[in-house]
C-alpha cells in the first residue's frame, strides 16, 4: 500500500458510511429545527420500513424502482456519461409498458404481456435516450443539458398524451384505463400469502430487478462491450487508439442506460398501479443518481443503496403518519443531504482518513 | 387585435422577469466555470424565504433581503462543494434542487400549517405595481398611449430592475476588471492562477452573485407576481432559465431576448388555451410549453448557430498535483 492510498474496505465501506452519518446528522438537525425529537423520528422510520410485514413489502417495492434507475445512471457513469435524464426515460418507458399492456391484456396471460411490456419499456426508454446520445456523440452537445431538456419534453408530451389520447372516454382523470388481469404482474402477497406482506404492492418486478443486476454485472465486468465502455469512460483518448469508436460506445451505452430506466415502469405501471398515471416517476429517476453514486456503480452496491433509499421512502411515510409535524417532504430533504454528502462532498472526509491511515502505516513501518 | 397584442406582450414582460433574473444569475456562475443546474432550487428557496419574511415583517424589502440571504446560502453550499471540495457540480446542483424542494414545504408546514404555503400577503407586504409618470395623461394618445400606459407602465419594481440588470451585467462582465477575470477563469483557470489571482475567491464571488440574482428571481415569484409562497412554485423556471442561458450563448443581451422569447411562448400558451388558429385548428398548450426545451436542443445540436460553453466549465480547478 503506497502513501495516499486506502485499503478497499475504507474506500468502499468507511468513507460512504462517514458521508451517510454526516447526512443523517444534518437531517437530525432539521428535525430539531421543527421542534421534534430526532431519535423518536429514527425509531419510527426504522419501525416503518422494517418493523412489520407490510412495511417491509413497501420498502422492497420502492427498492425495486431505485435499482432500475440506479443501474441506468451507473451504466452511463462507466462510460463517463452523466445521464441525468433517467426521469424522462423512465416516464416514456412507462408509456411503452402501458401500450403493451393495453394492447395485450385482454387476450393473453400476464407472463406473455409481461414479455412485451419489458421490450416496450426498454425500447421506449432507450429511444428517449437516443437523441441526446447521438447529439453528444456526433455534435458534442453536452449530454447533461440535453437530457434535462428531454425530461421536460417528456413531461409535456405525457401530459398531452394522457389528457388527449390515452384517456378513456368519459373519464376526467388524465390516465389510461385500468389494465385487466392479463396486464397485471402478480403481487408477492398473492403468491406467498404466508409472508404477511399486508397490502404492500411489491411484485414480481423485484426479481426482474435482481436479474437485471446480474446482467449488468456481466455486461460491465465480463463482456467485451463492457470492457470497451469502461475503457472509454476511463480514458476516451486512449480508447480511440485502441480502436474503440466513441460514437458507437456513447450511443450504445446511453441506449442501455435509457432502457434500464424505462424498465422502472414494470414495477410502478404494470406491477402496482395497473394504469399509466401522470408523474408516476415521482423523482425516482433523479434519486437514481444518488443510488449510483452511493453504490459506487456496482450492482451489489446499487442493491444496498436502493434498500437504503427504499427504507427512507417507506420509513418517511410512516414518520409523516406518526409525527404529523414532519411531512413526507422530510424524505426529500434526507435524499438531498445524502446526494450532497455522498455525491458532491464525496471527498469531505478523505484527507482526514488518509492522514489517519498514513500515520498508522508509518508507525507500522518504523 | 392591437389590444390583444398589447395584453400578450404585457404578460410576456411579467413572465420573462423571473427567467431573466435566473438567467443572468446562471451567466455569472457559468462564465466562471461553475455549471449550475441548481438555479431552480435557489429560486424556490428564495421564494419561500421571501414569502415567509414578508409575512412576518409586513415589508417586501425584508422579504427580498431574506430571499437573497437564503439563495446566497444555497449558492455557497454549491460553491463549497464544487470549488473547495472539487466535487461534481451537476450532482451538487441536483442536491440543491432537492434540498429546496423538501425544506420549503417541510418548514412551511411546520411554521404556518397551510399545506406548505406561506400565508396570503397583504398588498403592503408585496412589491406593488408602479404607474410611471405621465402614464395616465398619455393614456388616450393613439398607439403610443396604450403602449406606454398598458405595456411599459404598471409593473412592479422588480420587473424594471430585471431589465436594468441586463446592461449592468453586460458592463460588469465585459467592461470591468472583475468581468475580464471572470471570463478568463471560465476559459483557463490555470492562466488566471499564474497571473497571481485567486481562482477560488474569483469563483466564490461569481457563485455568490449568482445567488443574489436567484434571490431576486425567487422573491419576484413569491411576493411580486403572487401573494405568497406556494409549494413548488418555481415549476421548472430555473431550468428554462438555464436553457435560455445556453440559447443566448452565455451573453447578457441575447439572454434578455431569449428570456423575452420564452416568456412570450408562455404568455401565448396561456392565451391560446382552447382557441383555434385559422387553418391549423387548436394547438395543444403543451406544444408551447415544450418549445423552449425543443429550441434549446436544436440549438445545441448546432443546426441554428453553435452554443459553445466556457471552456473550463464543469471542471474543478486543481492548483497542484499531490
Amino acid at each position: 500500500m503506497t502513501k495516499g492510498q486506502l485499503p478497499k474496505w475504507v474506500d468502499y465501506g468507511l468513507l460512504p458510511a462517514l458521508n451517510l452519518i454526516a447526512a443523517f446528522a444534518v437531517s437530525g438537525l432539521v428535525v430539531v429545527l421543527i421542534g421534534e425529537d430526532p431519535f423518536e423520528a429514527v425509531k419510527w422510520m426504522l419501525f416503518g420500513s422494517w418493523g412489520y410485514g407490510e412495511g417491509v413489502g413497501f420498502t422492497l417495492f420502492y427498492t425495486t424502482n431505485f435499482i432500475f434507475t440506479g443501474l441506468a445512471v451507473a451504466v452511463a457513469f462507466h462510460a463517463g456519461l452523466f445521464n441525468i435524464g433517467g426521469e424522462g426515460q423512465a416516464y416514456i418507458g412507462g408509456l411503452g409498458i402501458a401500450v403493451a399492456c393495453l394492447a395485450f391484456d385482454a387476450y393473453v396471460p400476464w407472463y406473455i404481456t409481461g414479455l412485451f411490456a419489458i421490450v416496450g419499456g426498454a425500447t421506449f426508454g432507450a429511444a428517449w435516450a437516443l437523441i441526446p446520445a447521438y447529439l453528444q456523440a456526433k455534435r458534442g452537445s453536452h449530454i447533461v443539458i440535453t437530457t434535462i431538456m428531454f425530461n421536460f419534453i417528456a413531461t409535456t408530451l405525457m401530459v398531452y398524451l394522457l389528457s388527449n389520447v390515452l384517456r378513456p372516454q368519459g373519464s376526467m382523470q388524465p390516465s389510461t384505463r385500468t389494465f385487466t388481469e392479463g396486464g397485471q404482474l402478480p403481487l408477492l402477497r398473492n403468491i406467498w400469502p404466508s409472508l404477511d406482506l399486508g397490502q404492500s404492492p411489491v411484485n414480481l418486478s423485484f426479481f426482474l430487478a435482481l436479474i437485471v443486476c446480474v446482467l449488468v454485472w456481466y455486461l460491465i465486468w465480463r463482456s467485451k462491450l463492457g470492457y470497451e465502455i469502461r475503457a472509454f469512460g476511463a480514458n476516451p483518448t486512449a480508447s480511440v487508439y485502441a480502436g474503440i469508436s466513441p460514437v458507437r460506445i456513447t450511443v450504445i451505452t446511453m441506449l442501455i442506460s435509457g432502457g434500464l430506466a424505462g424498465l422502472m415502469g414494470m414495477n410502478e405501471v404494470m406491477g402496482s398501479q395497473n394504469r399509466l398515471l401522470l408523474d408516476f416517476t415521482a423523482g425516482y429517476g433523479f434519486v437514481g443518481i444518488a443510488v449510483a453514486l452511493m453504490g459506487r456503480g456496482h450492482p451489489i452496491g446499487i442493491i444496498l443503496a436502493s434498500i437504503l433509499f427504499g427504507s427512507l421512502y417507506q420509513g418517511g411515510a410512516e414518520l409523516a403518519f406518526e409525527i404529523p409535524a414532519i411531512t413526507r417532504d422530510m424524505i426529500v430533504v434526507i435524499q438531498a443531504l445524502v446526494i450532497l454528502f455522498a455525491g458532491a462532498l464525496e471527498n469531505l472526509f478523505r484527507p482526514a482518513v488518509v492522514a489517519f491511515f498514513n500515520r498508522f502505516s508509518d508507525e507500522a513501518a518504523a | 387585435m392591437f389590444e390583444d397584442i398589447i395584453l400578450i406582450l404585457d404578460s410576456t414582460l411579467r413572465l420573462s422577469t423571473p427567467l431573466l433574473f435566473a438567467c443572468l444569475a446562471g451567466l455569472f456562475s457559468e462564465r466562471s466555470g461553475i455549471v449550475d443546474i441548481g438555479l431552480e432550487g435557489k429560486m424556490l428557496g428564495a421564494a419561500f424565504a421571501a414569502g415567509a419574511a414578508a409575512y412576518m415583517t409586513g415589508s417586501p424589502w425584508m422579504g427580498l433581503l431574506a430571499g437573497i440571504i437564503v439563495s446566497v446560502m444555497l449558492a455557497i453550499i454549491h460553491g463549497y462543494a464544487s470549488i473547495t471540495q472539487r466535487g461534481n457540480q451537476v450532482v451538487a446542483g441536483v442536491a440543491i434542487n432537492f434540498l429546496a424542494a423538501g425544506l420549503t414545504v417541510l418548514l412551511g408546514q411546520a411554521w404556518f400549517n397551510q399545506g406548505g404555503r406561506t400565508p396570503q400577503l397583504a398588498i403592503s407586504a408585496r412589491f406593488d405595481d408602479i404607474t410611471l409618470p405621465f402614464a395616465e395623461a398619455l393614456q388616450d394618445v393613439p398607439f403610443v398611449g396604450p403602449i406606454y400606459h398598458d405595456l411599459i407602465s404598471g409593473h412592479n419594481l422588480l420587473v424594471y430592475l430585471s431589465f436594468v440588470m441586463v446592461p449592468l451585467t453586460w458592463w460588469i462582465v465585459f467592461r470591468t476588471r472583475f468581468g475580464l477575470r471572470l471570463r478568463a477563469v471560465g476559459e483557463s483557470p490555470a492562466a488566471v492562477d499564474t497571473a497571481g489571482i485567486s481562482v477560488t475567491w474569483l469563483r466564490y464571488r461569481a457563485v455568490i452573485l449568482c445567488g443574489v440574482l436567484c434571490g431576486f428571481a425567487g422573491t419576484y415569484l413569491a411576493i411580486a407576481q403572487s401573494a405568497g409562497f406556494i409549494k413548488d412554485m418555481s415549476a421548472g423556471k430555473g431550468f428554462i432559465a438555464l436553457a435560455a442561458l445556453i440559447f443566448a450563448k452565455w451573453r447578457p443581451v441575447s439572454a434578455m431576448f431569449t428570456c423575452l422569447l420564452f416568456g412570450f411562448l408562455d404568455a401565448l400558451a396561456i392565451r391560446m388555451q382552447g382557441q383555434e388558429i385559422p387553418g391549423i385548428g387548436e394547438v395543444p398548450v403543451q406544444v408551447f410549453q415544450a418549445l423552449p426545451y425543443v429550441l434549446t436542443v436544436v440549438l445545441l445540436a448546432g443546426f441554428i448557430g453553435r452554443a459553445i460553453p466556457p471552456k473550463a466549465s464543469g471542471i474543478p480547478y486543481v492548483k497542484e498535483r499531490t
